[in-house]
């Protein structure tokens, strides 16, 4: 049906590749005629480069001094600093109120166990509860339980804020309007661009951490919310309505359990980016793993920076199971004859175990705190394995680090450098236009334009060309990796599995083996890019192949293919639209990477937003962060269009 | 109770009879004092070691981890009470940018002297016997070369935001060197760690106190002599039409920096603090017990204390 629905072109279709051809030509002439070019095409000329910055910085002090914003933020943090106060006092013992903790590690542990067990079988309680005993006996209780009282605040104040704000994009247009591009630029503006203001508006400490984590956290839960409410079937909401619900009965009580799903997954996106953030919001003074982690690497310890990052990766685990157990949880009807405790079998576990553990603890102290000194540490061994490692592979690391450097990546970035900026942007008009026509053209030229019209095109140029560089060779390692983990199925469990941990996985720790391998040049940065970007390439890439319709294999399994043909003529194009959103995601982590990339030494965009930074120069780092955010969107837009043809025209 | 508070307590019991003893320090608010604590070592025990100091005199404490330049800005509007290590060459303009600003100023002085200049572990004498002078190290700058810097000998210097002026002395003096930036300290000690395996002769931006000495013995580079002037007028210095002709300060100061609010606030743990001073060696000892002795800072900082009552009993006086 849709094959035939392709069949008849519009007329303005065809000129597409024609249009862009020329474009191509255009941009062609401007590299070959370089040298006679007038330097105003070289690069964007003085009058042309706006100082955004400054107007940036105006603006802030405005709001922060003349209306007095900063007054109504401080006293938001306060409120929020009040409640992280109460979570801190219970979980490590704060000298706050309600002055009750901190709470035995073992009543955690039971506690946790026992919120598995009810949610998801004793499967689910032992990795709960082998999580927090695991946390204990490494002695990074206290670490631990400081980040968690963090999150433990951030997650929920994230949850409401964007069902609220979902309920307010599903319900008013303008609302949606507004938010849709706020919200694109959101999820791709670099961490440390809007860690600035918050120190300028909150300040340091475990409020700001708990203000970044939740602007970070917040979009996917009001997208979902949206999308969710949207999917609602007009039959329940007319069955509410003949009911005779009001509006707010109608929100309440049947739209918002009808969309559970989607708000569901939404709840954990937001707890995934919260231990997403638990590093990077350690620079604005978050505590916890996070701040210890930097400590640790700061003086090279690798193997314990690994065990705390195995921590953060549980905890992710734990928390992404219990969150999605709980989206699938049914009620669960009682027969009303039977007795309390055998309706309730878990509470009753609970709370026997729990007044066990509180009292074990008093008994052996050592149920109730393990110290630093008597902790189990897997650091040694795991020093020698790095050490070991990096031994073994230096002779290849070596002379990859010459090859790479001399005739990969100096010429390439000296090439990049060495383009006028005209020819760049004709280049990507060309690109829009193959892909959606004029206004896609109109699109991406205005991302780049307006990078060109900030004055940061030479290191903008760098940016791209590192992650340009990693993604190609994140493709060339994570598509052959995630065809061949697509075969099966255990083993597609299994990849999926790993590509969870290392994307959970603080990616500084990533940062000092690769110096390590590398020394500080751009070899290192791709190497620790590639480790991350690879990852959504390699998921998305089993996804699409499982995806492929059973009835389509079939019927081409009955014409005779063979194993390859089927690969390549069946599977992979079909698959295609989906390895393509794969391609997307890569980009976006390859630009978050190579931003964070500037602590092993870069001279690019990130290397500048860690300078603006320190010296919490609001305007320099939004500027430079939209920077980085309007090059991912202008690769998200040509993808996205990509694939919605390619899509539209296999008909899925 | 907690990992922290047991040495804490420790502290407070110790100096119970301090605290009857001043019952000026009564005057100090409630509000917990806030220290912020950075990246390295040294900073985080030297502040956990005032901290205890403070708890003992009855005070509570606070620590939060801060961006070791920003934190000034902190300070200035009182979000952090005071920075226990303001170095010169590393912090000194930031420093200087907020006191300008106002809000923050210098309370104390260590008896300390800072260095951070060009470095490099014992090893690299060996392929480069001249050293520390300067000129025999531009002579044997092949030795130092990689493949990003070509036949230049390479560099490896601090994150660019630690504003230091490696690239214009090495075009000063007509050096046969390539600056490389690395991003962050421990880029710098991983680079070290990795040039250790096999010997590899490596120049890089170090500097004292700093638990790296601990780590990997090794000597500062002995440019022409810092002059007052040498990076703003071009005749002193050995050339006379160039700024940067010359090494760092060889004897930097490290300060303590604090809130304006804070002796109104505090006046009992604000005069303790402006007696409070560390020595080189001090600092040191701080850093190797968490670093090379592998204690936990707050740990480390109970430890020191315990075992140099000496130094610091006489400012609580």
């Amino acid at each position: 049906m849709s094959m035939a629905g392709n069949i008849p072109l519009r007329p303005h279709q065809d000129l597409r590749p024609r249009v862009a051809l020329i474009l191509i030509g255009a941009a062609l002439v401007l590299i070959l005629g370089r040298n006679l070019l007038p330097p105003g095409l070289m690069r964007a000329p003085d009058w042309l480069v706006l100082p955004f910055a400054d107007w940036i910085n105006v603006i802030f002090a405005f709001l922060r001094d003349d209306l007095g914003l900063i007054h109504v933020t401080r006293a938001f943090a306060a409120m929020l600093e009040w409640l992280l106060d109460v979570t801190a006092n219970l979980l490590y013992g704060k000298n706050r109120w309600p002055r009750l903790g901190p709470l035995p590690w073992s009543a955690v542990a039971v506690s946790m166990a026992a919120l598995g067990w009810w949610l998801g079988g004793w499967r689910l309680a032992a990795l709960s509860g082998g999580t927090f005993v695991w946390i204990a006996v490494m002695g990074q209780w206290q670490w631990a339980m400081e980040t968690l009282s963090v999150i433990a605040i951030a997650a929920p104040f994230s949850v409401l804020l964007g069902l609220v704000m979902g309920i307010m994009a599903w319900r008013w247009t303008w609302a949606a309007k507004l938010m849709n591009p706020v919200l694109n630029v959101a999820q791709s503006l670099p961490h440390f661009a809007y860690m600035i203001p918050v120190v300028v508006f909150i300040g340091v400490g475990p409020k700001a951490g708990a203000i970044v984590t939740i602007i970070f956290s917040v979009p996917p839960m009001i997208r979902m919310t949206e999308l969710g409410l949207r999917k609602v079937p007009e039959e329940v909401v007319e069955s509410g309505k003949m009911g005779g619900a009001t509006a707010w009965q109608l929100l309440r009580k049947v739209r918002i359990p009808t969309a559970r799903t989607e708000i569901l997954i939404g709840v954990n996106q937001v707890i995934m980016q919260c231990l997403a953030m638990v590093v990077l919001a350690s620079f604005i003074g978050m505590p916890g793993l996070g701040q210890k982690l930097l400590q640790l690497l700061q003086a090279l310890k690798i193997g314990l920076s690994v065990e705390i990052g195995i921590t953060i990766v549980l905890i992710a685990v734990v928390l992404d199971r219990l969150s999605k157990a709980w989206a699938m949880r049914q009620p669960v009807h009682h027969d009303e004859t039977l007795p309390w405790a055998r309706r309730h079998p878990v509470l009753v576990v609970w709370a026997l175990a729990l007044v066990a553990a509180f009292a074990l603890a008093q008994i052996f102290p050592l149920l109730h705190q393990v110290p630093r000194a008597q902790a189990l540490s897997v650091a040694g061994p795991l020093d020698v394995l790095v050490d070991g490692f990096i031994r073994l592979v230096d002779p290849v690391t070596t002379w990859l680090r010459w090859f790479l450097i001399t005739w990969v990546l100096i010429p390439l970035r000296d090439g990049m450098l060495w383009l006028p900026f005209t020819a760049v942007l004709t280049g990507i008009a060309a690109a829009g236009w193959s892909v959606g026509g004029w206004r896609s053209a109109a699109v991406v030229v205005a991302f780049f334009g307006l990078i060109a019209l900030s004055g940061w095109w030479d290191r903008a140029m760098i940016t791209v060309y590192m992650v340009g560089f990693s993604v190609f060779i994140a493709a060339l390692i994570g598509l052959p990796l995630g065809i061949w983990a697509a075969r099966s199925e255990t083993r597609a469990g299994r990849m999926l599995l790993l590509c969870d941990s290392l994307q959970t996985f603080p990616s500084f720790i990533y940062l000092i083996p690769v110096v390590m391998l590398f020394g500080v040049n751009d070899v290192a940065v791709v190497a620790a890019v590639v480790t991350f970007a690879a990852v959504p390439l390699i998921r998305y890439t089993i996804e699409g192949l499982r995806g492929v319709p059973a009835e389509l294999v079939e019927a081409a399994h009955m014409s005779g293919t063979t194993r390859r043909q089927m690969l390549w003529h069946v599977r992979l194009p079909m698959a295609l639209p989906v390895m393509m959103v794969g391609l997307n995601q890569s980009v976006m982590f390859s630009l978050f990477m190579v931003i964070i990339a500037a602590f092993i030494g870069t001279q690019d965009l990130g290397q500048e937003l860690q300078r603006a930074l320190s010296a919490t120069d609001v305007g320099k780092g939004l500027v430079l962060g939209l920077a980085v955010a309007f090059m991912g969107l202008a690769v998200d837009h040509l993808i996205r269009r990509w694939s919605e043809s390619r899509s539209a025209a296999l008909g899925l | 109770m907690t990992r922290t508070s047991r040495p804490v307590r420790a502290v407070a019991f110790a100096l119970a009879p301090f605290a009857f003893a001043f019952p000026a320090f009564a005057q100090d608010s409630g509000d917990p004092i806030v220290i912020p604590i950075h990246n390295w070592s040294s900073q985080i025990v030297m502040s956990h070691a005032i901290g205890q100091i403070f708890e003992g005199m009855g005070n509570s404490v606070e620590y939060v981890s801060t961006d070791s330049q920003a934190v000034y800005e902190a300070i200035r509007l009182g979000d952090a009470a005071l920075e226990v290590e303001v170095w010169e060459g590393a912090f000194g303009a930031s420093f200087d940018a907020a006191k300008e600003k106002g809000g923050i100023h210098e309370a104390g002085n260590h008896n300390a002297v800072t260095r951070e200049d060009w470095w490099y572990p014992l090893w690299t004498k060996e392929a480069c016997p001249g050293l520390p002078d300067w000129e025999a190290l531009n002579a044997c700058a092949s030795a130092f070369a990689t493949p990003e810097t070509g036949d230049k000998g390479r560099f490896l210097g601090g994150p660019v935001d630690w504003l230091k002026h490696d690239a214009e002395k090495v075009e000063a003096l007509d050096m046969n060197f390539t600056v490389v930036n690395a991003g962050s300290a421990a880029a710098l000690w991983a680079e070290l760690a990795a040039a250790e395996r096999d010997k590899t002769p490596i120049v890089l931006f170090n500097w004292t106190p700093n638990f790296a000495e601990a780590v990997w013995p090794g000597e500062f580079v002995e440019f022409p002599k810092w002059e007052a002037g040498c990076d703003s007028d071009p005749a002193v210095g050995p050339h006379p039409d160039k700024v940067y002709d010359c090494g760092n300060p060889a004897d930097g100061y490290l300060k303590i920096a604090a809130w304006d609010g804070m002796p109104e606030k505090w006046p009992g743990a604000y005069a303790v603090l402006q007696k409070v001073s560390f020595t080189n060696p001090q600092i040191a000892e701080m850093a190797k017990l968490v670093d090379v002795d592998g204690m936990e800072p707050e740990d480390a900082a109970t430890a020191w204390l315990a075992a140099n009552e000496a130094t610091w009993k006489p400012w609580l006086e």
